[in-house]
């Protein structure tokens, strides 16, 4: 149960990343680094067109044999993928395309070589025959009646049509004195880790299993999927996650390209890697975000906010990715759309839509991001409504301590907390008072400076009511850790998580160090390999320190127990009487080190306790004892100064208030919300894949796609505010996702308040020069009311 | 995104180099290889043959010739950007280099490889036309910067020809410039630069870059401000300027040009 932190040592301390130092080295091994001899590559041939009929295939002569269509592996087992309700249409993604093409870059045929080059030459040497169907690229169009449909039997291109009410919509607008209505849009785009993606799949004759090398947030669940695709047992079936370069969601789902690279290892009998190039990343890998947003939101002359309701469209692309696509992303969005605020009446409909896109996957922030951007715009604009400051609309409205735990409109239970003072932190932190009388005299250089605030909850250790809720064919509701002391007394952890980046290695260690009593040098973890750890989930939904550490905490708790009853033993006292302490089992006189119960318990049996098996090893596996889970949340604030003859935005200071309980290792916590913050802004004003009417996708380099770098980032400065949870191990809460979530609404936010004045209406992200000049054009063009 | 096959030579001299071009009409000369290894990669440049000549001697020199500086075309612009080679502009070439993409590229990518290149939101251009420099093509040909960059992708280099080096002529100390450049980012491909250059007793020069068909010198805005026009006139003069410079621009693109050689015009301006 939830215990101050102040009482343990390792928890709460910064410890360095011990993962840190191989990758400071140069020695991390990701996919890419494996060296096997006779590995052949793969270059995916993908399809050229956003919506065409696959009339063949034409090989290029001497290469019958290098090139694989549809056909020419598996048969592959049936992969029903998305949430697993009678209203949601299921369609196959068949890994090859079959028939059909449906979006720029999906994959057709594979081309095998020596090297990617020579699979390359292979690859231009294939001839498609295609016959070009109408392309459905625009979210809102898919929905018309007229539209083309991208499913010939569907009723319409709609994947899901789902909704949400809560309260008393009449009474609440019965209230109403101030109404407003907008359409808000979080653009398309790529999740954009450092490591694309990777795989290596080959037959080990020794083991008698297929062997796979998979860059992946979680090996366990994609054993699953690829023993169910390959139709092998899945004992046959050995997937190792090595380093892991980032995934960010991207690499929780089972791709085709991974399908087609394993069965090609199992026709061919050669190891057979594929590695994504950053073009393929950018045109094909699991995209994100899209979401369009028809709000409007009622109020009083109180400034309390009564109501809010409209549509919701998710841009879902033109498949589901297994095992649950992207389609969390529709009811995520409508049942966290009120935040942390208390609006007590709500109406959405929702609709998750199929175009000829990239399939969407899911991407730190998973639909919160868009949700706050929609819900803190709404909320600024109606502060514009009502003449107030709104710092000062938020603080009427935001749920208090005193109301929790408090059950929102969409049905969530905000634990606890103290969210009017995250903002007021957050306010001081920029100094409000002083950028308000700032942006009463002009800047020197003819810029305008503007200030915008966001807050929002996080949702994590929900378990398994929640996820059943969903729809989910694969339910993450616990994790599972194996503790395993060694006869010198040195521990390992084998857990069934998959740290890519999350210093899930020290923050496990520390765990286990805190509840062994031992130094955290002398565990190790390990993870990422099906071998290895029991069976999890993997990294995602902000879930690793909540689950995986209450795993490690529990199996720790029942070697402890076995530590005294042995070191009792050995100090002929009763276990009650002793407790560890320093490594050592420490009785009312005397301690026996660690060692010596590994030793005794492994080897020396004869040291052992009657009645006690030998061997030092414990499974648990940790669920949270309120499925409904529990709330981080953060207060963001953004300053930034526009150029008004360009619309080029400068960060010019970003603050943090932040609440995930408590903290196991702060400084973790911070590289999290650091790195969130930084994808965030990317999500603000830079990240985009557009496409252009026939849905070719107008992003497919660096070069057009622009990344976050250090040029762009301001000092991010965050404060902490601990309220542990009270049903989680020491009292922690997710908060992996969150510094991506609040950014493109804060800086939308600040950028609309530079131009306040002038009324300039910003209604998307990125945020981009050229959309802020349009949006002071239209401005200037409307009619003064 | 790897290269077709391709033949690859790299002769020690600039006499040999220019041999190999003689021998092989299709084969592509590479210097820094930032931009051309790129679309060699994404196989959208048509050649099967390169003849590398980053490293050869000729092409490295860098010298004083009276008040003239002559650059090596094979100088990266790291080492201008570092002060590795004189700068004859008060400070303009550093500060252009420095602003050229990313470090990275800046540490392989080359003067001369960027001015062959001619991309149309280059940098170099911009700044060597409004510096009156002179493409020097090996043989001693000289061009003029303005007359050596003829669009977008389009030089006065002939096939075979090898832009060996570029004179700078000295920006004395009571010379001007200003620079002003915007992109979506540090690094970007920029979507509008200028190059303003004064010299005592002589008309400025103001350069456009990022247009349609790259750098274009806009003599309507030094006329304006050799005349001394008000700043109305000169906000006219350059509107009018970028609109002509750049024809295929969009309403937001011209506003970004007339921006960007308003601040670039007053930086020079500044005493």
């Amino acid at each position: 149960m939830a215990e101050a932190a102040a009482e343990h040592s390792w928890i709460g301390a910064r410890l360095p990343r011990r993962e840190d130092a191989r990758f400071l080295l140069g020695k991390g091994q990701y996919v890419s680094d494996i060296r096997m001899p006779g590995i052949e590559d793969v270059c995916f041939l993908r399809s050229p067109l956003a919506h065409a009929v696959l009339r063949g295939i034409g090989k290029p002569a001497g290469f019958e044999g290098d090139v694989y269509g549809c056909g020419d592996l598996g048969p592959f087992g049936e992969m029903p993928a998305g949430p697993d309700i009678p209203s949601f249409r299921n369609i196959p993604y068949p890994p090859l395309a079959e028939g059909r093409v449906r979006f720029v870059g999906q994959p057709v045929a594979a081309c095998v070589a020596p090297s990617r080059g020579e699979a390359e030459d292979i690859a231009e040497q294939v001839s498609l025959d295609l016959e070009e169907l109408p392309a459905i690229v625009d979210t809102m169009a898919a929905m018309a009646a007229d539209s083309p449909k991208l499913y010939d039997h569907w009723p319409d291109n709609a994947f899901i049509t789902s909704g949400a009410n809560g309260g008393d919509m009449a009474a609440g607008l019965a209230q109403a004195t101030h109404r407003i209505t907008r359409r808000l849009r979080m653009n398309r785009q790529a999740t954009v880790p450092l490591e694309g993606r990777a795989v290596l799949a080959y037959w080990d004759h020794r083991l008698d299993e297929l062997v796979v090398w998979l860059s992946t947030q979680g090996a366990h669940v994609m054993r699953l999927g690829l023993a169910q695709a390959l139709g092998l047992p899945e004992n046959k079936v050995h997937v190792i996650a090595p380093d892991v370069g980032g995934g960010f969601g991207g690499k929780n789902r089972l791709t085709p390209e991974e399908i087609v690279v394993c069965a090609i290892a199992l026709k061919r009998g050669t190891p057979i890697r594929w590695v994504e190039d950053r073009r393929e990343h950018l045109i094909a890998s699991p995209h994100a975000r899209e979401h369009v947003y028809d709000l409007t939101l009622h109020a009083d002359d109180a400034g309390r906010l009564l109501a809010l309701e409209g549509d919701v469209y998710i841009d879902a692309g033109a498949y589901s990715l297994w095992p649950t696509g992207a389609f969390a992303e529709a009811s995520m969005a409508v049942r966290n759309l009120t935040g942390p605020y208390r609006i007590p009446n709500i109406r959405f409909r929702n609709f998750t839509v199929a175009t000829n896109k990239s399939p969407m996957g899911p991407y730190r922030g998973v639909a919160r991001p868009g949700a706050c951007f929609a819900m803190e715009r709404m909320l600024d604009e109606m502060a514009h409504e009502l003449g107030l400051e709104p710092v000062e609309l938020r603080r009427r409205n935001l749920v208090t301590a005193e109301e929790m735990p408090f059950m929102t409109a969409g049905g969530m239970k905000l634990d606890n907390g103290d969210y009017p003072k995250a903002l007021a932190t957050v306010e001081a932190m920029i100094d409000l008072p002083g950028l308000r009388a700032r942006q009463a005299r002009p800047e020197a250089d003819g810029r305008r400076i503007g200030l915008g605030f966001a807050i929002f909850t996080e949702q994590s250790g929900h378990g398994l009511k929640e996820w059943a809720r969903r729809g989910a064919r694969v339910m993450p509701s616990y994790e599972s850790c194996t503790v395993r002391m060694l006869p010198d007394g040195s521990v390992q952890l084998l857990v069934g998580i998959q740290s890519h980046g999350q210093g899930l290695e020290t923050t496990l260690a520390q765990i286990a160090a805190h509840e062994l009593r031992m130094d955290p040098s002398d565990i190790v973890v390990r993870h990422g390999d099906t071998n290895v750890s029991p069976f999890g989930f993997g990294t995602f939904a902000s879930r690793s320190t909540v689950f995986a550490g209450g795993a490690v905490a529990r199996s720790c708790r029942i070697l402890a127990e076995k530590l005294k009853r042995i070191g009792g033993h050995l100090l002929q006292v009763e276990p009650g009487a002793t407790r560890l302490q320093d490594g050592q089992v420490h009785g009312p006189a005397g301690a026996v080190p660690y060692a010596e119960i590994g030793r005794a318990a492994h080897v020396r049996q004869e040291m052992m306790p009657i009645g006690v098996d030998p061997v030092l090893e414990a499974t648990a596996t940790y669920e949270p004892e309120d499925s409904a889970g529990t709330f981080s949340y953060s207060a963001h604030a953004a300053v930034v100064a526009v150029d008004p003859a360009t619309g080029a935005v400068e960060l010019l200071d970003y603050g943090v208030a932040e609440d995930c309980g408590t903290m196991i290792n702060p400084m973790i916590v911070d590289g999290q919300v650091l790195g969130g913050v930084v994808q965030g802004i990317g999500t603000a004003l830079l990240e985009e894949i557009p496409f252009d009417a026939a849905g070719q996708p107008l992003a497919t380099t660096f070069a057009d796609y622009h990344m976050p770098c250090a040029s762009e980032m301001p000092k991010i400065r965050i404060a902490h505010m601990v309220t542990p949870s009270e049903i989680t191990e020491f009292g922690v809460k997710g908060m992996g996702e969150g510094g991506a979530i609040a950014p493109p609404a804060a800086i939308a936010n600040a950028i609309a308040d530079a131009f306040r004045a002038e009324g300039a209406f910003i209604d998307q992200t990125p945020v981009t020069p050229r959309r802020i000049i349009a949006a002071l054009d239209a401005a200037s063009a409307r009619p003064v009311a | 995104m790897r290269p077709p096959p391709l033949a690859y030579r790299r002769p020690a001299t600039l006499d040999a180099a220019l041999q190999a071009l003689r021998e092989d009409e299709a084969a592509t000369p590479i210097a820094g290889g930032q931009s051309l290894v790129v679309m060699l990669s994404l196989r959208v440049a048509a050649t099967q043959s390169l003849v590398d000549i980053a490293r050869l001697p000729e092409l490295a020199q860098v010298e004083w010739r009276g008040e003239v500086l002559r650059i090596g075309a094979a100088t990266r612009h790291a080492m201008i950007e570092d002060g590795l080679v004189p700068d004859p502009a008060q400070g303009l070439l550093a500060r252009v280099a420095g602003g050229i993409a990313y470090r990275a590229v800046r540490n392989m990518g080359t003067i001369g490889g960027s001015l062959a290149l001619a991309d149309p939101a280059a940098d170099w251009p911009v700044c060597l036309m409004a510096l009156d420099a002179t493409a020097v093509i090996a043989g001693e040909r000289r061009v003029a910067m303005g007359d050596f960059i003829q669009g977008a992708y389009a030089t006065a280099l002939a096939p075979g020809e090898i832009l060996e080096a570029i004179e700078i002529p000295l920006l004395p100390a009571e010379g001007r410039w200003g620079f002003a450049k915007l992109a979506r980012k540090q690094g970007a491909f920029s979507d509008s630069l200028c190059v303003a250059v004064s010299r005592p007793g002589r008309p400025p020069r103001v350069v456009l870059g990022a247009t349609g068909s790259g750098a274009r010198l806009l003599p309507e805005v030094a006329a304006a401000l050799s005349d001394a026009a008000d700043a109305a006139s000169l906000t006219a003069a350059i509107a009018q300027a970028v609109a002509a410079a750049d024809p295929g621009a969009d309403s937001y693109r011209l506003r970004c040009h007339a921006a960007i050689v308003a601040r670039a015009v007053a930086q020079m301006r500044q005493p």
